[in-house]
């Protein structure tokens, strides 16, 4: 056992933290809880790529570092405890640009890799529909083979930055009569320029443009691509998800609040003692730091058992089920902390710390649904981890 | 980063798992904790024998030279099969000081009989007030003509009854602060002992030791006069660790037999596995042991660089105080009415797990020594 970082670790660390507080110096972001997903930036994106941050983990075939997955979250563990606007080309470095690698024709990866790697593309992920969330399998959009072209009808939902990104990554159903539904489906990528596409935003209910719904109207999509094989894009997806679930993301989306009550309370004086002489916010603050390390390890675990070349079994699950968990109670000890203050929105005059902690505690609840709700990933758990007979 | 064992380590989890599943299954456990001695003296000398009780002793006292972390592994595999006896006493309350603090002559005097198996050794710290802090300790060591009278009461001393000596913290010199402290070691046949036994949750044994005029020697004094707390202080982190381990050990085992028996109890014509509800007690109680686990050696391996390891030990126990608990309390859920029986096992890790909860410190206080480590 070791819980050390190697030396060359630690300069990773260090370099990624210079070049961000000289970022956050030239006014180049603010620190805001979501700020890693929410803040878009091109430029940025194209900063982390010179640094060669962006593909760390991939082979240098395909342009990438050849890192390993401990370099990566260390790297990620930097970029969200600044949150680094690192929309533009999150979603294609975590999952977009693995998978293509894995399912990817060779045409693919000579195209689309590089383009993500020098941030030239920014992607959408097209799962969810209005009758399928947890139950991916029953997606109904459906993509029909026609000469060189698939037609795409159907609608999807959630998509988090569908009105940003130049791509999304569809889930669609290529064969409606397959006789177990999971085997009739596809994976394609679809330029959200193309003719037939409509992209409707979903404001929150932080009152937040972020996810959209996305209208397929007999689109257009040449056949290459579509990624991988035909009818086995739900076994591709279920293959990735191991590497998604367990990133820091889901442990430090709102991780910025957590740093600033710390230092809030020895500050602020109630009765005229500082906050932090109060035994109630010190045991509230002592039990998440407990929790946030514990749900650090979860993270880590992960990322060590991949960089062995192994796949986490219900580890993954584990972590992001644990961690959103996290991220809620910290929300709420937030407001709670703040008392009156809690409940200011940003843009309030007398908003503590930019009202993070109001609008946290509204983006929390999506915390435990997205990517596999708490639930959900609690059934796989039971099943995968521990044998449990399906329910 | 590594999570994994060493080879060594392995073979250390692997053969104390075996050894443990066949010299110490529940039978044993139930017949023992209800036994007045509270252990095997036959099991305790075959422990001896492959090495346990010298795992940490440097090897010029016949001790393995074992690192910190290999005694977490083989503590938590004690948690495992709640092994009882005074294993924790001798070598974590007893030994640890005696290696931290002691003389040459001491060490040579304890740490070889300790490793053979010879001698039980306990520590008598806490009083009626019930605290593990300098402000607790009340029994006074007087100086007199040949050394010094204890005076006083110690509670909840683990293992007295069977202690050759007892580790006494007391109070040479007035005040409440950590000065003025002094560790005796002290034969238990000593005039003027008396013990009592306490009827505890887990069955496990502890005392009102009275110390009546006992008359000590200098010679008995462990460490420096008036400086004992340093000793105590620097082993502290290590007897909360080792007992975190134990809690890992037996939340892991409550763990496993909770989810066997929801893979064989039927109900509704299924096993009660299949329903969800059952199911997502089982994920949370895997989530739980396995951040019991990883906090815990985190902490383990903090102590084996010998890197200042309080607040990693803090939030060890303040989070497998909750989590062991919450890990039984959800296993007799899952069980049903055959977990609230005597005949079934899993009282056993419920009573050790509220019993441990409160030994050293429960969640409240190490979350204390948490936000003081924070800054705050």
């Amino acid at each position: 056992m070791d819980f050390s970082l190697t030396d060359e670790q630690n300069k990773l660390r260090q370099e990624v933290r210079d070049f961000l507080d000289q970022k956050l110096k030239s006014g180049a972001f603010q620190i805001t809880s979501n700020g890693w997903i929410e803040s878009f930036s091109q430029d940025f994106s194209r900063e982390m790529s010179r640094k060669g941050w962006i593909g760390m983990t991939w082979p240098k075939e395909f342009g990438g570092q050849e890192g390993t997955y401990l370099d990566r979250a260390i790297l990620m563990e930097e970029m969200l405890r600044y949150q680094a606007p690192i929309g533009y080309h999150f979603l294609s470095d975590r999952q977009v640009g693995p998978a293509i690698i894995h399912f990817g024709s060779k045409d693919q990866k000579e195209t689309i890799l590089p383009k993500i790697i020098n941030a030239e593309v920014s992607f959408a992920l097209g799962f969810s529909e209005p009758d399928a969330g947890s139950d991916l399998v029953s997606v109904r959009t459906s993509a029909t083979e026609e000469g060189d072209h698939y037609i795409i009808n159907g609608q999807k939902v959630w998509t988090t930055g569908a009105h940003r990104a130049d791509y999304i990554w569809t889930l669609v159903r290529t064969d409606p009569n397959a006789a177990k539904k999971h085997k009739g489906l596809s994976e394609f990528i679809i330029d959200l320029k193309s003719p037939g596409v409509t992209v409707r935003p979903i404001i929150n209910m932080a009152g937040v443009h972020s996810f959209n719904e996305v209208f397929f109207d007999n689109v257009k999509v040449p056949k290459e691509n579509m990624v991988g094989e035909k009818n086995r894009g739900f076994y591709q997806i279920m293959a990735q998800m191991d590497y998604e679930r367990a990133g820091l993301e889901r442990l430090m989306q709102n991780y910025p609040l957590f740093e600033y009550l710390v230092e809030y309370v020895k500050k602020e004086k109630r009765n005229g003692e500082p906050m932090c002489k109060d035994p109630k916010v010190r045991n509230t603050l002592a039990q998440l730091e407990i929790e946030y390390q514990i749900g650090r390890l979860f993270c880590y675990q992960v990322a060590w058992t991949l960089t062995q070349g192994r796949l986490p079994n219900y580890e993954a699950a584990l972590c992001k089920a644990y961690c959103t968990q996290f991220e809620k109670r910290l929300s709420d000890a937030a407001t709670r902390i703040l008392g009156l203050y809690g409940q200011l929105m940003p843009g309030s005059k007398w908003a503590p710390f930019q009202g993070d902690a109001a609008s946290s505690y509204l983006w929390s609840v999506s915390y435990t649904l997205q990517g596999g709700t708490v639930e959900v990933l609690k059934n796989i758990i039971a099943m995968r981890g521990l044998g449990l007979p399906l329910g | 980063m590594d999570f994994g064992l060493n080879e060594e380590q392995e073979i250390l989890k692997k053969t104390a798992h075996n050894f443990l599943t066949k010299e110490c299954p529940t039978s044993f456990v139930k017949e023992t904790i209800k036994d007045e001695k509270g252990y095997s003296p036959e099991l305790w000398q075959k422990m001896a024998e492959l090495g346990w009780m010298g795992l940490i002793f440097p090897e010029q006292y016949g001790g393995m030279e074992g690192s910190f972390l290999d005694l977490a592994i083989l503590l938590e595999e004690m948690g495992n099969v709640c092994l009882p006896g005074p294993f924790f006493s001798t070598v974590i309350l007893g030994g640890l000081p005696i290696l931290k603090g002691g003389s040459d002559k001491q060490k040579e005097d304890f740490l070889p009989s300790i490793v053979e198996g010879k001698s039980i050794i306990t520590l008598a710290i806490t009083e009626p007030c019930a605290k593990y802090t300098p402000n607790g300790i009340e029994v006074r060591a007087t100086k007199s003509d040949k050394g010094y009278i204890l005076e006083g009461t110690k509670l909840f001393v683990p293992d007295a009854h069977i202690a050759n000596h007892i580790i006494v913290v007391a109070r040479t010199t007035e005040g409440t602060g950590a000065d003025g402290i002094t560790l005796f070691i002290v034969d238990s046949k000593t005039t003027g002992i008396s013990c009592s036994p306490l009827l505890t949750i887990a069955g496990d044994k502890q005392f009102e030791v009275v110390f009546d005029k006992v008359s000590v020697s200098k010679d008995n004094i462990l460490g420096a006069i008036d400086n004992g707390w340093s000793v105590i202080e620097a082993i502290w982190p290590k007897v909360i660790v080792a007992k975190c381990a134990e809690m890992v050990g037996g939340a892991q085992k409550s763990l496993e037999m909770t989810v066997n028996y929801a893979k064989e109890r039927k109900q509704f014509g299924r096993p009660i596995g299949a329903l969800q509800a059952v199911q997502h007690y089982c994920a949370d109680m895997v989530s739980d042991v396995d951040a019991c686990r990883y906090i815990t050696y985190m902490a383990a391996w903090t102590i084996s660089k010998e890197l200042p390891a309080i607040k990693e030990a803090s939030m060890a126990k303040a989070w497998c105080s909750d989590a062991f608990k919450r890990v039984t309390a959800n296993g007799q859920q899952v069980h049903g009415a055959i977990g609230f029986t005597e005949e079934h096992d899993l009282h056993l890790y419920y009573k050790n797990a509220k019993s441990w909860e409160l030994l050293f410190g429960d969640r409240d206080v190490h979350c204390e020594i948490v936000a003081e480590q924070m800054g705050l």
